[in-house]
């Protein structure tokens, strides 16, 4: 569904992404591993269009999203949804306004009709009767759960996800991942997850890339990438200080 | 000397630099202030942010402004007995500079901070990313609206000072300074002429455009977490105003 080829990215001199070539397939979720630093977000805002890459295509549907103009690549974007890491909910907004935004802005849907999509979203991320309540009022957990459904709200074909579980405890963790894992089985969608959380990646993982000074050094399913013994996928996976990766 | 020159050569890169980029963000602004669809809810909430909500502090600069004003011109006056001037003197200073200057100041301190302090934190917290990955243009929904009410409120706002201004100076010069109201009215009326308001209101729409534009180009371009919306608020209030007092001095000696 989306192909990324030769991307090259620097920043000030410091290259970031080093010719990455990656395939993401449809209706899969594909995680992309790495450690902090290595450009896991810069590639992620490159698919998304938030950042031109210096070289290289990203082709969604074999066309080319670098060259598009802003008319042409808007329609692209609708089919796209995004968690941010922050969740970057509106705080002007109520969680209701938050999620039906995309709705209101690019639908003619009547008021009613929005108000019952945003229930019906909230209730899908587990969340009922919070229409009301600002964003400031919500847990960190409450917040990516609201982010996640605004992110499906117009019912997207790809969603992007920005390290889901940072700055969540344990449990809330592994209930982000049951979430992501129930709405991509019942959508269907595409989903590109970043992040450095082994136990997410190994329990959602359709495909796992690995992110490793610039480029993909390694790409399988779960069983594959637990059972490569490439010493720098071994040491990130085992989570060990020691090894080809040095920390300092 | 090397290292003066050098610095010298860094900081006038920046300052460069800045105005292009603010001169890319008006153009866009402009560009997409035609393109519908026209997002009239979100103007007007902006023009009540900043033209309602600065109304208590622009009435209380103006009524001031007025007073000591006549208080002023009288002192100087009396000296060759012209106190019969004291009226078109406050009426002028307010109309055609304190009026347009003394709002724009006061509407950067606290509109500009307030904007660049809001897309600031919108930016670092990435809800302007948010908005552009929902395929909403953010200089469309967040600049235009705040550049189209900064310039179509300041003029009201200058009104309102000017208005109250005189009044200021009427209550000084009339009641305090006990000059005779007729003659207070009546030479106010004789010596300023609409063109001497309209030459003020030209004034504050230029600086509407300034207050707003900084505020937005600051807020927008934040880097650094917390400190660095600090920053954009600081910056778009030290801007604001010596641009504000800059152009004030160009844009008189074009419409003299």
């Amino acid at each position: 569904m989306i192909e990324i080829i030769e991307l090259k990215k620097s920043f000030n001199g410091k290259v970031v992404l080093d010719g990455v070539n990656l395939t993401i397939e449809r209706g899969k979720i594909t995680v992309i591993i790495g450690r902090s630093g290595e450009g896991k977000s810069v590639l992620l805002k490159h698919i998304i269009g938030l950042l031109k890459p210096d070289s290289g295509k990203i082709l969604f549907e074999g066309k080319d999203i670098t060259k598009m103009d802003e008319e042409e690549f808007h329609e692209v974007l609708k089919r796209f949804g995004m968690l941010f890491q922050s969740a970057a909910l509106f705080d002007s907004m109520t969680v209701g306004e938050n999620v039906g935004f995309p709705l209101k802005e690019h639908t003619d849907l009547p008021e009613e009709k929005i108000k019952k999509i945003v229930s019906e979203k909230l209730r899908r991320v587990g969340l009922v009767g919070v229409e009301d309540m600002m964003p400031a009022e919500l847990s960190g957990g409450m917040k990516k759960r609201v982010g996640l459904a605004r992110a499906i709200v117009m019912d997207p074909e790809i969603v992007l996800f920005d390290e889901p579980t940072t700055g969540l405890d344990p449990i809330m963790s592994d209930s982000i991942a049951d979430l992501i894992l129930e709405t991509q089985r019942a959508l269907k969608t595409t989903y590109v997850v970043i992040t450095h959380d082994i136990k997410l990646t190994y329990k959602i993982a359709d495909t796992i890339a690995m992110l490793h000074k610039g480029k993909i050094i390694e790409k399988g399913t779960v069983e594959e990438m637990k059972n490569n013994p490439n010493p720098i996928l071994r040491q990130f996976l085992e989570g060990r200080a020691h090894g080809p990766i040095k920390v300092f | 000397m090397r290292e003066f020159f050098e610095r010298l050569g860094i900081l006038t890169e920046e300052a460069i630099k800045t105005m292009g980029s603010m001169a890319i963000m008006l153009a866009q602004s402009v560009y997409y202030l035609f393109l519908p669809p026209y997002k009239f809810r979100i103007i007007f909430k902006q023009m009540e942010f900043i033209g309602v909500k600065s109304l208590f502090v622009v009435v209380l600069t103006g009524a001031f402004t007025g007073m000591v004003l006549a208080m002023q011109s009288y002192n100087a006056l009396k000296r060759f007995g012209a106190e019969s001037l004291v009226g078109p003197t406050v009426a002028l200073s307010m109309a055609r500079e304190l009026g347009p200057v003394l709002t724009g100041l006061m509407v950067t301190g606290r509109a500009g901070s307030a904007m660049a302090t809001e897309l600031g934190t919108m930016r670092v917290t990435e809800q302007i990313d948010a908005l552009y990955t929902m395929a909403i243009n953010p200089v469309k929904y967040l600049v235009v609206p705040r550049i189209v009410a900064g310039v179509c409120m300041l003029p009201f706002l200058t009104i309102i000072a000017d208005f109250v201004g005189v009044v200021g100076g009427y209550f000084v010069g009339v009641v305090l300074l006990d000059i005779n109201p007729g003659v207070y009215i009546g030479r106010t009326v004789d010596y300023v002429n609409a063109d001497d308001i309209f030459v003020g209101l030209m004034k504050s729409a230029v600086f509407g455009l300034i207050i707003s534009l900084i505020a937005c180009y600051h807020g927008y371009n934040t880097t650094g977490g917390a400190e660095g919306v600090g920053k954009s608020a600081t910056n778009s209030v030290v801007m604001g105003c010596v641009l504000i007092l800059v152009f004030d001095y160009i844009l008189t000696s074009i419409m003299f």
